[in-house]
């Protein structure tokens, strides 16, 4: 769906971007991270042209951007900031009718897609007619990824969605984007710093440094697979946290011990993190008990603290010395 | 002419004039407004695209501004001439900072996120700019479009200087005639204007961010719709344009007397003396008020329309002495004397002439006249008495005052002392009664009008005649201040009606009765 091949942009003594390549997939999220300064705002930039690369080419939906008016290009590609960019004398409404406007719908069409969003992005209907400065940052937010999707754009581009919110605005709303349906079959890359953020919402995690890309991969590969030194002290800060994320209990299932009949009184679906089991586990207060998670109806694994962090152990070993 | 009445008597007696220049005030300040924004404006965006320009266009801006008014008026003349255009130039030009530099700041200050985003979502540079850019920077720019239609509004009375009208000419007529209820009748519409227009834009400043959208465009409706204004008085009229100076335009032995007594209906426009004659000249204007023995008559070719309907009081010149020194001296009579009779209104224009525009010295100028003459004599240097002579500050007086000492100093034993430069008639006059001089020329009419102050009943009955004017200032000085009027020189420096020569012969016009006829038919 994207794709950039040798990419650099290059200011006058420094290369910003220097010779970048790599592809996004329909559907996929490509989570840009990396320090400021380190040249993912440039690269995401140069994919809907706002920055203009000085070699490499750019190719989205099979076409060359630079093939055709930027403008065109743009109109079809979702693009959310960081400090929001909501134009301060249109409504809620009229901003997230700007790019239909422009696309010339229809009225009727553009009302209902407005009403359609602000549902899913849980906006009560009366904001309609308000003015982003009367909302809070988070629902401002809100009205600045619905603006990015009013026209259905199968592609987005995110700069830092989050990064001017308090943290706990930032967690909720990161959990309200994660689960959102629309979101789900969008080719979408997004700047950030947050490694919490690239790693719960990005597919795949680039890592770049000084205009290179430093990593790319899945979290685990990250987090077990570093292709360098640099990797891992970029990771080290949460890298416990990390990892107990990005291994789900299906990773590890062989690992844990056959469970007893007869004791099972809760069950994980498979799809859950260890650390989210870790979690419940905790906040039940009830450590040493044995818990069960099933995958079908003979197959039962024991699952408590003790067994899980054994898992895990064992699970990372193997990951590291493959 | 000079009783004292109300402001408002006199704002409502010249309802209709007052209109008018308001009306041309306000056309004057929008079409300059108009045609500053429609420059400024995008001069203001251009340098916010350029950045490297903005210091020039600003500083360049800036520059214009410090000009003084008057002087930038001054200059805009040899370039456009006179009348609206100049004006609407000097004024345009004066309400370019505020305009570009607020159209520069007021997309500076747009959030970048909101452009940045603007641009992301695929606006075209022109959307941006339209859709974003100026409904945010709006308020900004219209502070800056308040700022110089106020600025405006006050330039505009000097635009009364190069005849191009507006409130000025009460103005400036008000203080030339010392009539202050004539000031006021045009400085009180200034401030008002002034005070509305700001309050209007500080109202649509301060309008909803939303209801701007309709400002970019209300607020180009309203200005043509006001400049607009300076056109209507300029759409009637006959094809004659005639160029008064303030003072003229409000005396009734000015432009009224020509209204009442002539009938004479012509297009008029209000203009400082300094560039009056030339704009006649130059074929900018067709008639003007001026003197009868100005100088510039003879170098700008002009002749002066015989005042067959005797409008104008008779300026007759003629020295007047305190009693006493003439019973003291009485060889002082007959010397002043001979000068009698021998100065007509075509020799003191060329004698003006050649002080005020060959720039020949009054002293040369007169002793040249009195050699041709065969007046002149080498001085006796007498020891017998002295004699103090003054003079107004003008050409003419200067001249005179020579000639009389040539006279003296060649005639008789007395010697001379000159004093010259002394202000105005009232200056003089009060030389004369408190015996600083002795001597003095003056004008019939200046002592009827503004020394005796004559009763306007007693003017009425007198004035049409030069004898009658003459006796009446004669015995009066007499009677009250022991001056005598001696006898006339000759000529008259009266206020007079003039036109280019050749047009005058090519409509064959002589008298203001004949102009009138002229253009009544022309219509």
């Amino acid at each position: 769906m994207i794709k950039l091949e040798n990419v650099s942009k290059h200011y006058k003594n420094t290369k910003a971007v220097d010779d970048i390549s790599f592809e996004v997939k329909e559907g996929e999220t490509l989570v840009l991270l990396g320090t400021s300064g380190c040249g993912k705002t440039t690269t995401l930039r140069m994919i809907n042209r706002l920055t203009e690369p000085t070699a490499g080419n750019i190719i989205v939906n099979g076409k060359n951007i630079h093939d055709g008016q930027p403008e065109q290009l743009r109109r079809g590609i979702g693009y959310v900031l960081q400090h929001h960019g909501l134009f301060p004398h249109y409504t809620v409404a009229e901003n997230i009718a700007i790019v239909p406007n422009l696309l010339k719908w229809d009225k009727r069409k553009t009302e209902n897609r407005t009403l359609e969003l602000l549902e899913k992005l849980r906006l009560p209907k009366e904001f309609m007619h308000v003015f982003p400065s009367k909302l809070s940052g988070g629902q401002q937010q809100r009205v600045g990824l619905a603006r990015a999707l009013a026209a259905y754009q199968p592609v987005l581009l995110m700069d830092e969605p989050l990064g001017a919110l308090d943290p706990v605005t930032r967690a909720a709303i990161r959990k309200e984007f994660a689960t959102l349906d629309e979101l789900k079959k969008k080719t979408i890359v997004m700047v950030t710093h947050d490694v919490q953020e690239a790693f719960e919402l990005g597919d795949r995690v680039c890592l770049l440094d000084q205009g290179r890309i430093v990593q790319i991969g899945k979290a685990v590969d990250l987090l077990f697979r570093p292709a360098s030194s640099f990797v891992s002290s970029f990771l080290k800060e949460q890298r416990f946290q990390l990892e107990l994320e990005s291994i789900l209990i299906k990773d590890v299932w062989t690992l844990l011990p056959k469970a007893i009949n007869g004791i099972e009184e809760n069950e994980f679906s498979p799809g859950n993190s260890l650390w989210n089991v870790l979690e419940t586990i905790s906040a039940a207060g009830q450590t040493g008990f044995q818990r069960f998670v099933s995958i079908n109806n003979n197959d039962k694994r024991q699952i408590d603290v003790a067994s899980l962090l054994a898992a895990y152990t064992q699970y990372k070993n193997t990951l590291v010395n493959e | 002419m000079n009783e004292q009445q109300g402001l408002w008597d006199f704002m409502q007696q010249q309802s209709g004039k007052l209109l008018e220049q308001t009306l041309a005030h306000i056309g004057l300040t929008f079409i300059s407004l108009l045609l500053s924004i429609i420059v400024g404006v995008p001069a203001g965006i251009w340098i916010s695209r350029r950045k490297k320009w903005s210091g020039a266009v600003l500083g360049f801006a800036g520059i214009l501004q410090t000009i003084p008014s008057i002087a930038l008026l001054g200059f805009m003349i040899p370039l456009l001439g006179i009348g609206a255009k100049p004006a609407i130039v000097a004024l345009m030009l004066y309400a370019f900072l505020p305009i570009i530099r607020n159209t520069f700041t007021g997309i500076e200050q747009v959030n970048a996120a909101v452009t940045d985003a603007a641009k992301g979502m695929g606006m075209s540079s022109w959307q941006i700019l339209f859709k974003v850019e100026l409904p945010l920077a709006m308020p900004v720019i219209l502070a800056g479009i308040r700022t110089a239609t106020v600025i405006n509004v006050g330039v505009a009375t000097l635009a009364a200087y190069i005849a191009a009208g507006g409130l000025g000419e009460f103005i400036f007529g008000g203080i030339a005639l010392n009539n202050t209820n004539m000031i006021l009748a045009g400085a009180i519409p200034a401030a008002l204007l002034a005070i509305i227009f700001d309050f209007l834009l500080a109202k649509a400043q301060h309008l909803d961010i939303k209801k701007t959208k309709a400002a970019i465009i209300i607020v180009p409706v309203l200005l043509i719709v006001l400049s607009s204004f300076y056109l209507l008085p300029s759409a009637y009229g006959s094809k004659m344009l005639a160029g008064f100076t303030p003072e003229f335009m409000g005396r009734s032995d000015g432009y009224l007397g020509l209204k009442d007594k002539y009938g004479l209906d012509i297009r008029t426009v209000v203009i400082s003396d300094a560039v009056m004659y030339k704009a006649a000249y130059e074929n900018q204007l067709d008639v003007i008020s001026g003197y009868s023995t100005d100088g510039r008559l003879k170098a700008y070719d002009l002749v002066v329309l015989e005042d067959d309907k005797k409008i104008f009081p008779p300026y007759y010149a003629a020295p007047i002495v305190r009693q006493e020194v003439l019973q003291k001296y009485p060889e002082l009579e007959p010397a002043l004397n001979l000068l009698c009779g021998k100065i007509n209104d075509s020799v003191m224009t060329e004698l003006n002439y050649k002080v005020d525009y060959l720039k020949q010295s009054p002293e040369k100028v007169a002793k040249d006249f009195l050699i041709e003459h065969k007046l002149y004599k080498l001085p006796r240097n007498g020891h017998k008495g002295i004699i103090r002579m003054g003079s107004k500050i003008f050409g003419e007086q200067y001249i005179l005052l020579q000639m009389y000492a040539m006279l003296l100093t060649g005639n008789t034993d007395l010697e001379v002392e000159t004093k010259t430069g002394l202000g105005g008639t009232k200056i003089c006059f009060d030389a004369l009664t408190n015996n600083q001089i002795d001597l003095y020329p003056e004008y019939t009419g200046t002592g009827l009008l503004v020394i005796l102050q004559a009763k306007n009943n007693t003017v009425q009955k007198i004035i049409g005649n030069k004898e009658t004017v003459y006796e009446y200032v004669h015995d009066e000085f007499l009677r009250r201040y022991k001056i005598k009027w001696l006898k006339p020189i000759g000529f008259n420096n009266a206020y007079a009606v003039m036109m280019r020569r050749k047009q005058a012969s090519d409509f064959k016009i002589r008298t203001i009765s004949q102009l009138k006829m002229y253009i009544d038919n022309s219509r």
